[in-house]
């Protein structure tokens, strides 16, 4: 099953091939590994870019394949930071905690410690006692779980709210939309738990491990690429079958299947919930890599990008999404980032730090108008040159 | 004693000097000789009382003088004057009767008044109604001020002597107003203060309320079972219950000595480590000390010992609670007062409650125009023609920024606003036909990639505002006389400018009603809404209503931006703060139907301030759940509160 689905899906295995090749490349290239040519921040850059395309392709797999513009698929990348925080930012203060304290006369009990903790954490936000949401940040296995499962399970309620009432099309989007604005400002609350606008911060320290952080970001480089080979396979699993034929047609014609007898709901909460569990899964593997976390990573604005970076790609093909993330992240952080020559015009200087955005934004309106099928367009392109030039 | 019986004898002679010849203020000063040079606070009063008992007309001045230390005495005869220093060091000694120069006199010869702080509060208080019945309205509005500042018991008589003469009605309120205040809080008779009380039961004023509840004041007493403690009980507490905790109850106890100590946690850890001998503690190595009961073991052996103080357990609080009940005792001794007291507040804070909840609900309505202009734009692109502008947002803070730039130009507020509105009509007008020409009369068919598209525009127009105007916050000002509110009573007010919104909302409804009912335009839009081809063969150019109708709506928006840009910051991401809500109200609301948009703002509005009544301090909070219940009513009627029926409904 499996082989004849690589050999139906040739562009699977030169995607993987291709992504290994780049993380072995990186690796050598490395200062943690190799010969240092790549800097410790331009690897931890590289592998939030490969944790934005993961979550690119499941933004494909609900928009690009199913039809359903989510605007709230940020949320669920944030979620999973956030769970993925708790644990990292509880079990770190807790050996710094233990550090300090066991330097007193008397060894600490466990309840001065968990008191310790909480002071530590919550003291920005007024408050020493530990909220219910904290009560497994101190076990990693359950955290992990929960990256999964509390995306999903919002996901599951809400796709099924919206789904049964047959919300569609920008309706939907207005709605997934207000989802995300109502979380962040539910995070925004000093008393949602989270530290409020502090947020979680720290991460990129990994407790109980003294590596440099430029092994460190190694490791999660080396994740977030298996978290994409992993995701990319998955989802071309998912779309290559029946599966995949129906969740087209719901995106070409939703109600010809429903009147085929398919259950177009439970097609469409499945795929959304899955695409929440992989957003889920590249947010906790993103935000120990940026170090921290705050609310404002899951402003709606955030999940609009997303739509523009698969759009930019091409929707419909997973490459396409991961090309289009690629291109537009790292354009994005080296237009931002102060390396992109100014552009003088004798009246006026434009430095790009200003003008990115506009730019952004003017670029999208024209690919939208003009190239709907984004840079992925390109391959048809190329593919019917050659046709044609063969023939 | 001797100086005041020296005082009414003097007093005596002086009313005998009156009917031979005027009497001078020399002459009562003098009189007081005695205790004016002595100068203490204990014994002064009789001298001031006699000054002001004087009637004479420059005894305001005297001691106005006196307070600001500028009377001099000449040690030779005794005589006071005012005096003013000259160059040569020397003082011009003048009279207080009509400032004539008496002549001049070296520093040495004479004694400067200089009456100490405790003094000269005696004085502010005798000038106190002499102000009080003063001529110039300011400076009895003054007085008045002062004594609502800071009351005391010694005014209340100066006051009650200032009503009678008063001429102007507004100050005369003021005056029995505050009399009756003073009365509740410092009057000597309880039954005058009650019937001030019961007077005044139900006022809505904040005085009203800060006056009685001094009144109210309370502390709490432990007594020993069985004897109820002397004074006048408020309420009997029971420990544990919501006023009075077990701790609160045992530190009441501890604090008048009655029970021992509580040893803190802390308390027994240092007890641990000053008693560790060779890394044992009570015979329990320290390294074992690592919970919380081994901690409470070792310190019982050390207290077995006699090394420290015994540890106060649950048990023992308990027992000791039960010993003693607890009461609330008014500092007012008088229970009639109190009883008053507390039910006149009652009264009064249940007219509150219904002020608040007033207040609230013009809160609530003035929130609702606020959704409604920002939506009402999205009312006519979205709502009518389908089309999701994600740069709405973006044409409101046009509007906005259009707004100040006319105020650069034209320093007249009011001047600046009348000519901003259709300005900046004109210059969201014209970005809306542009955005339609360009981008998005291309894709009607394709909805999700004109929110991508319109999107893209916004990110970019965002930028470009923050390119221009920088990404601080620019002032747009009202004009004067919108500043400032109306103020219904202590509770209930509302500002202008928040009235002027809600009309300019009530305005738009209308104007949007007449362009979609009354004209050609509304007319044509309808018409190409419903069935753009049949509408197209009836005559109407289609292209060109769409791009009017978008126009508008843009328009509607950059006026919406105007009103916004008045009370809120103009910054360049101001229309993000509207956006997502814009277009809930109009989805909530019902699309296509202007009641359903002012539905939607208004259910919105009102349920966001319901729940910030609930919980005040959060408004975060209060946003978050308003679009969780926006979801859940979606679910229940997915096109909104008024939802378009028939064809028109369309799919």
């Amino acid at each position: 099953m499996n082989r004849s689905f690589i050999a139906r899906n040739p562009s699977v295995l030169i995607f993987l091939s291709l992504l290994a090749f780049f993380t072995l490349g990186v690796t050598v290239l490395s200062e943690g590994f190799g010969v240092g040519l790549v800097s410790t921040s331009f690897v931890k850059t590289l592998g939030k870019t490969l944790c934005l395309c993961l979550i690119a392709i499941a933004m494909d797999l609900i928009w690009g394949y199913t039809g359903i513009l989510s605007l709230g698929h940020f949320a669920f990348f944030g979620l999973g930071g956030y769970m993925i925080g708790m644990w990292l930012m509880y079990e770190r203060t807790r050996q710094i905690v233990e550090g300090a304290l066991s330097e007193g006369v008397l060894p600490p009990t466990p309840e001065e410690v968990q008191a310790a903790i909480g002071n530590q954490i919550f003291g920005v936000v007024g408050s020493s006692e530990f909220p219910l949401i904290w009560a497994v940040a101190d076990s990693l296995v359950l955290q992990l779980a929960l990256v999964i499962l509390v995306p999903g399970v919002l996901a599951l309620v809400f796709g099924w709210l919206a789904f049964r009432s047959r919300v569609t099309g920008v309706y939907l989007s207005i709605l997934t939309q207000a989802m995300t604005l109502g979380l962040s400002l539910y995070l925004f609350q000093n008393a949602s738990g989270l530290r409020g606008n502090n947020g979680l911060s720290g991460l990129q320290n990994l407790p109980g491990v003294t590596a440099p952080q430029s092994v460190v970001s190694l490791w999660f480089f080396w994740a977030s690429a298996l978290a994409l080979g992993l995701g990319y396979l998955l989802v071309a699993w998912v779309v290559s079958g029946k599966f995949g034929s129906v969740i087209r047609g719901i995106r070409d014609n939703e109600a010809r299947v429903r009147f085929l007898g398919y259950s177009v709901e439970t097609y469409k909460l499945a795929v959304f919930t899955l695409t929440a569990c992989i957003s889920g899964i590249a947010g906790a593997l993103y935000y120990p890599q940026a170090g921290i976390i705050n609310p404002a990573e899951v402003a709606p604005i955030a999940s609009i990008y997303l739509a523009v970076w698969v759009a930019i790609g091409g929707r419909g093909r997973l490459y396409g999404a991961v090309i289009g993330t690629a291109f537009v992240s790292l354009v994005s952080s080296w237009f931002t980032g102060g390396q992109a020559p100014d552009v003088p015009l004798g009246f006026y200087t434009i430095r790009w730090v200003d003008w990115w955005l506009v730019l952004l934004g003017l670029s999208f309106v024209l690919i939208t108008l003009y190239a709907p099928r984004g840079i992925g367009g390109l391959f048809d392109l190329v593919g019917r040159i050659r046709k044609e030039t063969g023939e | 004693m001797k100086n005041l019986l020296f005082a009414v004898l003097a007093l005596l002679m002086m009313s005998h000097v009156v009917s031979a010849q005027p009497l001078t203020v020399q002459d009562v000063l003098q009189s007081q000789r005695e205790l004016i040079e002595k100068s203490s606070r204990r014994t002064i009063g009789p001298a001031i009382d006699a000054l002001v008992d004087s009637g004479l007309p420059q005894m305001q001045t005297v001691l106005e003088l006196w307070q600001a230390k500028e009377i001099w005495q000449r040690k030779a005869d005794g005589l006071f004057f005012t005096a003013t220093k000259n160059d040569d060091g020397s003082y011009t000694l003048r009279d207080f009767e009509d400032g004539a120069e008496v002549g001049t006199a070296p520093s040495t010869d004479l004694k400067q008044l200089k009456p100490n702080s405790g003094v000269r509060a005696m004085i502010a208080t005798a000038l106190v109604q002499f102000q009080l019945s003063d001529p110039d309205v300011t400076k009895r509005r003054d007085a008045l001020d002062s004594i609502a500042r800071d009351p005391g018991p010694d005014l209340l008589a100066p006051l009650r002597a200032a009503i009678p003469d008063e001429a102007d009605p507004d100050i005369l309120a003021r005056k029995t107003r505050l009399e009756r205040l003073m009365t509740m809080a410092y009057d000597n008779d309880a039954e005058a203060r009650v019937a001030a009380i019961n007077d005044m039961s139900g006022d809505l004023g904040v005085d009203f309320r800060a006056t009685l509840n001094p009144i109210l004041s309370t502390k709490l007493v432990a007594a020993p079972a069985g004897a109820p403690p002397d004074g006048n009980i408020a309420a009997e507490l029971s420990p544990g219950g919501d006023a009075l905790s077990y701790s609160g109850a045992y530190a009441l106890l501890v604090a008048e000595d009655l029970v021992p100590v509580q040893i803190s946690a802390d308390a027994r850890d240092a007890a641990l480590e000053a008693n560790i001998e060779g890394g044992r503690v009570g015979g329990f190595p320290v390294a074992q000390l690592n919970t919380e009961a081994a901690r409470d073991q070792a310190y019982g052996v050390l207290v077995d010992q006699g090394l420290a103080a015994p540890m106060v357990t649950p048990k023992d609080v308990e027992a000791s609670l039960a010993a003693y009940r607890f009461f609330q005792v008014y500092d007012e001794p008088s229970a009639e007062v109190t009883e008053a007291a507390e039910a006149a507040l009652a009264a009064s804070e249940g007219r509150v409650a219904v002020g608040q909840a007033v207040d609230l609900g013009l809160d609530a309505l003035s929130l609702m125009s606020i959704y409604f202009l920002a939506a009402i734009g999205l009312a006519v692109t979205f709502g009518v023609m389908g089309v999701i502008n994600m740069a709405h947002g973006e044409f409101i803070m046009m509007g906005a920024y259009t707004g100040y730039v006319v105020q650069l130009f034209v320093p007249n507020h009011t001047a600046s606003i009348l000519i901003a509105v259709p300005v900046a009509f004109a210059v969201t007008f014209a970005a809306g036909v542009a955005l339609e020409r360009l981008v998005v009369r291309w894709l009607y068919h394709r909805p999700l990639e004109t929110l991508l598209a319109t999107f893209g525009v916004s990110i970019a127009l965002q930028q470009l505002a923050k390119n221009i105007f920088g990404t601080q916050a620019r002032p747009l000002t009202a004009p004067a006389w919108l500043d400032g509110a109306w103020v219904i009573n202590d509770v209930v007010a509302i500002s202008y400018i928040r009235i002027a919104i809600f009309i300019l909302a009530l305005l738009f409804l209308a104007l949007f009603l007449f362009i979609m009912k009354r004209t050609r335009l509304g007319l044509e839009t309808r018409a190409v809404t419903q069935n753009p081809r049949m509408a197209a063969s009836m005559g109407i150019n289609p292209d060109r209503v769409n791009m009017l109708t978008f126009g508008l709506g843009s328009g509607i928006a950059g006026i919406a931006g105007v009103a916004i840009g008045l009370f809120a910051k103009v910054t360049s991401e101001m229309g993000s703060d509207y956006i997502v809500q814009s277009f809930m109200t109009v989805v909530v609301g019902g699309v296509g139907n202007i009641w359903g948009t002012l539905a939607g703002a208004a259910m919105i509005g009102g349920f966001q301030k319901g729940v910030e009544w609930l919980n005040p301090s959060n408004t975060l909070a209060a946003q978050t759940y308003m679009i969780i219940f926006i979801i859940i009513f979606i679910q229940f009627r997915p096109r909104g509160i008024i939802a378009l029926k028939g064809r028109a409904a369309g799919d």
